[in-house]
């Protein structure tokens, strides 16, 4: 059994470290005479009247004080984040180093196009290779991130129906399972949401959708494989459902990992697509982000791509702009370039070997889901008999009916057990939910690892639940009060406000 | 087979498959209709797996195409080269940071909360506003978000933009705006002082406006100082006054925050973060209000708060309700994924800086402006776009001649300048930008000056 102790340094808040007078970061003075003649010539109310509170402190103090951060800090880097749809594969080192070159990071966005041509290529070549693997046939690189990319599918929607003059066509289906981004960036877009079940063997309810489906209809929005990993196999029929009332149909990318080289959105009907560069080919998710999100469509829809995209006139790559109904800049600039070029870092070594990744990644996510399928109070949920994709859902509903430990308290007993834990209560239709990804980046004895502490933290529950409620206790910290965190009278975004309760209380 | 794929090998995936009771991995994917099955390998990479190195030769013939400025870039357009402390590529190359996910799970990423914890504090404290969130894309989703939150906290759709605010800025607002059904209304600008118009504001504001944008320094590196008078008059009619700053230029010129500014919007490039040919980079956005606009606001929050035993400090996400994985349509943004990294390293940059540190950063880059106006402003073929006005970091000149001619003979000299404007608008064809940062010496200002000299002497 893996031991797990996670750094705990007494760490203060960076203004708690008593820095008022050290030497901070050096700058020159070659301009200060200039300074005091501009400083003296701008109006007083321009200027800076009271000083920002930022520390003064050296460098050696701020490296410490960031580097025992970095140790209270998991990622992928110390062992398996088994998030479910966040697809957090290992992301190589060789795409670090190579996307940190000057000749990346120094360039401009508004250099001439002559001055940038490899960077052009790059991005020229991932928009054909997104095509190709998503069965589309034109991409645009610039969503920053997955949810611009699903607000640009859905604008792109809005726009082709108001273009024809179909001014009812106000409503967009997204199925309950589906990731919350959907709804969002279809309400953002302007469309009204109207939800759809998902049947017992874990597909969407065709049935239900062909009962909403309407003149009102102007899109659907679905993940396939979907958050349960359930592969929708009645998708051409929903697809020809759905265009038979001229709406159009919107691939969430966030699952692509589990059918990569396999099955292509493309070719099963969809005419819209974002992809997640920072999941399925590895650019890191940086804590947060940054991530990059391509955009692809069908060659009718090619015109609706925001602006610019990438081509190339037979002599050079160049920048066009010139797309007649284009939904306009989701972003400034031309996206995300650095994950951009670690994801051509990744698929330009791995090739079509990009098939046995999702090959992996299925065969791993079915490996654990049987072990822990089995497991005491444990019950997958939906879609009884059927294979997983990219990933899976457990319920620990029954766990929490005999123990009284939730689905929250068995993921923080994970912690204690170095794994980081899966999605908890999602997809909304699972109670009591924990949706588990491993992806081809864990080896089998990570897997049988963690279904073992899985095992171990089943078994605590019936044995000891206090114990397993009362983790984790090998983390930098204990469980954390959420609810002070979120009350009106004790929230502190910032540091400011700790002072001040400090100093008077909640 | 690859290393990325530890399974991979025949043996193990053999044992996996015996496991499951499979011979084929095909079988796992026997719900797929068989005419959705690709039958042949996807024409992606260079036709087979490669070896480490040879990716690296690839890359490095690839990029060894792209061209950087001799001397230092002196090209602006919001996005100017700054230099990037050793201390702060070290810290944001930690990998218990960047190949971490959104800390979800609080206890085991403490280090990463509390690291986000600190840059809200800088960045609201720096721009003189209560709260700013984990950060945002990038400067213009920033800036459209803080549209959209001002249009639905004042349930108004008209928002005026002053012509000054970064075009690319405008256009993104336009996009984000669409669904919502936002009506822009351009402010004009004073061609004196090169800052928003004040009578032509007035005449615009109503009880219909949302909201009004600013920046300043703005697009042509003008201070503007009527900033307190716009969100007077903003505040007259009961909108939201919004103003777009570099956060570099915070050590010398007045928090927006403290003028009143209701919304505060930025981005970080130059603080930490390099130019990344446009992205990524981070976006930074904050309110001063934790009362009505805070239900209202997009993105995620840290806040501190105790163990559940009371013992600790510790920090957790807080306001989950408003995002979309809780709210969903109901959500104030459907933003998931946001930039981190780049919040980070501006967190490290301002801490090494201290205010001490980026007050002289301010005077450096403010001197450097200084010397570079009254330098072109001694050039005859050369004029500046707003003579009087005072400057940051970037400076808007009028040529004899097309622009991106003349930047373009610059470029083949081994300097960089622009961008030009007329790729913008079409009657500032003979205008272009010029971006000074702590980089540059003299000499190369002196430089840049005689070359410009030079060119536009010859007629481009």
């Amino acid at each position: 059994m893996m031991v797990f102790r996670q750094a705990k340094w007494d760490e203060p808040v960076l203004f708690e470290l008593g820095g008022s007078s050290k030497q901070t970061f050096a700058v020159d003075d070659e301009f200060s005479g200039e300074a005091e003649e501009a400083l003296s010539k701008a109006p007083r109310h321009v200027l800076r009247s009271v000083e920002p509170g930022i520390p003064n402190l050296s460098e050696v103090e701020v490296v410490r004080h960031f580097t025992r951060l970095s140790q209270m800090s998991y990622g992928v880097d110390l062992g398996p984040v088994p998030l479910g749809s966040c697809t957090m594969k290992y992301n190589p080192k060789v795409s670090e180093e190579l996307a940190s070159d000057r000749r990346i990071v120094d360039l401009h966005p508004y250099q001439d196009v002559d001055s940038v041509q490899g960077v052009l290529e790059i991005m020229y070549l991932m928009q054909k290779w997104l095509s190709e693997i998503t069965g589309m046939d034109e991409c645009s690189l610039q969503p920053p991130a997955g949810a611009a990319g699903e607000f640009v599918g859905a604008l792109i929607i809005k726009k082709y129906h108001l273009d024809k003059g179909n001014t009812g066509k106000v409503e967009m289906i997204v199925p309950e399972a589906a990731h919350g981004s959907n709804p969002a960036s279809s309400a953002m877009a302007g469309f009204k949401v109207v939800k759809i079940p998902t049947a017992p063997d874990g597909e969407t309810d065709i049935e239900a959708l062909k009962a909403v489906l309407s003149d009102s209809t102007a899109g659907l929005m679905l993940t396939n494989p979907n958050t349960l990993g359930i592969f929708e196999s009645k998708i051409v029929e929903i697809s020809d459902l759905l265009h038979g009332r001229d709406a159009l149909m919107y691939y969430d990318g966030a699952n692509l990992n589990g059918i990569l080289g396999l099955v292509r959105p493309g070719d099963m009907g969809f005419d819209i697509i974002h992809l997640n560069l920072h999941k399925t080919f590895s650019a890191p998710h940086g804590g947060g982000g940054p991530g990059a999100g391509a955009v692809c469509v069908k060659s009718g829809l090619k015109e609706y791509l925001p602006v610019p995209i990438v081509d190339f006139d037979g002599r050079k790559y160049v920048f066009r702009y010139d797309l007649s109904r284009t939904v306009g800049r989701i972003s400034w600039f031309y996206g995300n370039v650095v994950p951009i070029v670690k994801s051509f870092i990744y698929i330009a070594t791995l090739g079509p070997s990009l098939r046995e990744v999702a090959e992996l990644s299925v065969l791993n996510t079915n490996y654990l889901m049987r072990k822990l399928a089995g497991l005491r109070g444990v019950s997958l949920a939906y879609g009884e008999g059927r294979w997983r994709k990219h990933e899976f859902v457990v319920s620990f509903e029954k766990l929490l009916k005999e123990t009284g430990v939730s689905a929250e308290d068995v993921a923080k007993a994970l912690l204690d057990r170095g794994f980081h834990a899966p999605t908890i209560y999602f997809p909304l239709i699972v109670k009591e939910a924990h949706m588990i990804e491993v992806t081809e980046s864990e080896s089998k004895e990570n897997i049988d690892a963690l279904a073992n502490a899985y095992k171990e933290v089943v078994d605590l529950a019936y044995s000891s639940p206090e114990l397993v409620k009362s983790s984790p206790t090998n983390t930098s910290v204990g469980r954390l009060d959420v609810l002070t965190a979120n009350h009106p009278k004790t929230l502190a975004p910032t540091y400011r406000y700790v002072e001040k309760l400090k100093d008077e209380g909640p | 087979m690859h290393n990325w794929i530890p399974n991979s090998s025949p043996e193990i995936r053999g044992e996996l498959l015996r496991d499951l009771g499979l011979k084929d991995v095909s079988e796992l994917f026997s719900d797929v209709p068989p005419q959705l099955l690709l039958a042949r390998d996807l024409n992606v990479g260079f036709g087979r797996t490669l070896a480490e190195y040879e990716v690296v030769r690839l890359f490095n013939t690839l990029i060894s195409k792209n061209r950087l400025s001799e001397v230092p870039s002196f090209m602006g357009g919001g996005l100017c080269q700054h230099y990037v402390p050793s201390a702060v590529k070290a810290l944001v190359s930690r990998s218990e940071f960047y190949t971490a996910y959104t800390p979800y799970q609080a206890e085991i990423a403490q280090g990463l909360l509390q690291a986000l914890f600190e840059y809200q504090s800088l960045m609201a404290d720096l721009y003189g506003v209560k709260v700013v969130n984990a950060s945002m894309y990038n400067g213009s989703t920033a800036s459209a978000e803080a549209v959209l939150m001002a249009a639905r906290a004042k349930k108004r759709r008209r928002i005026l933009i002053s012509e000054s605010v970064h075009p690319e800025v405008v256009e993104v607002i336009r996009t984000w705006g669409f669904g919502a059904g936002l009506e822009l209304v351009n402010v004009g600008l004073d061609r004196e002082s090169g800052q928003i118009s004040l009578s032509d504001l007035r005449s615009k504001l109503s009880d219909e406006v949302a909201a009004v944008f600013v920046q300043t320094p703005n697009f042509f590196g003008v201070v503007e100082s009527v900033v307190r008078e716009v969100i007077e008059e903003t505040h007259r009619v009961n909108a939201l006054s919004i103003v777009y700053t570099h956060p570099l230029a915070l050590g010398v010129l007045e928090a927006p925050g403290a003028m009143g500014a209701d919304v505060v919007v930025g981005d970080v490039q130059g603080l930490g973060v390099g130019l990344n040919f446009g992205g990524p980079s981070a976006g930074i956005l904050g309110i001063n209000d934790d009362k009505e606009l805070l239900r209202q606001f997009p993105g995620r929050l840290i806040g501190a708060t105790r163990t559940v035993d009371g013992r600790e400090r510790g920090f957790t996400m807080i306001l989950q309700t408003r995002e979309q994985h809780i709210k969903r349509e109901r959500a104030t943004s459907n933003i998931t994924t946001n930039a981190s990294l780049e919040a980070l390293a501006a967190a490290v940059h301002l801490s090494l800086l201290g205010s001490k540190g980026l007050r002289r950063l301010g005077e450096a880059i403010l001197g450097r402006t200084h010397y570079l106006v009254k330098s072109l402003s001694r050039l005859e073929s050369v004029d500046l776009l707003f003579p009087e006005a005072l400057h940051f970091r970037e400076v808007g000149v009028r040529f004899p001649v097309n622009a991106a001619q003349v930047l373009r003979t610059l470029a083949s000299r081994g300097v960089y300048a622009g961008p030009d404007l007329g790729r913008f608008r079409g009657e500032l064809g003979d205008c272009g930008l010029v971006c000074v940062t702590e980089l540059h010496t003299k000499r190369d200002i002196e430089l840049l000056v005689e070359l410009l000299g030079e060119v536009v002497g010859r007629g481009g």
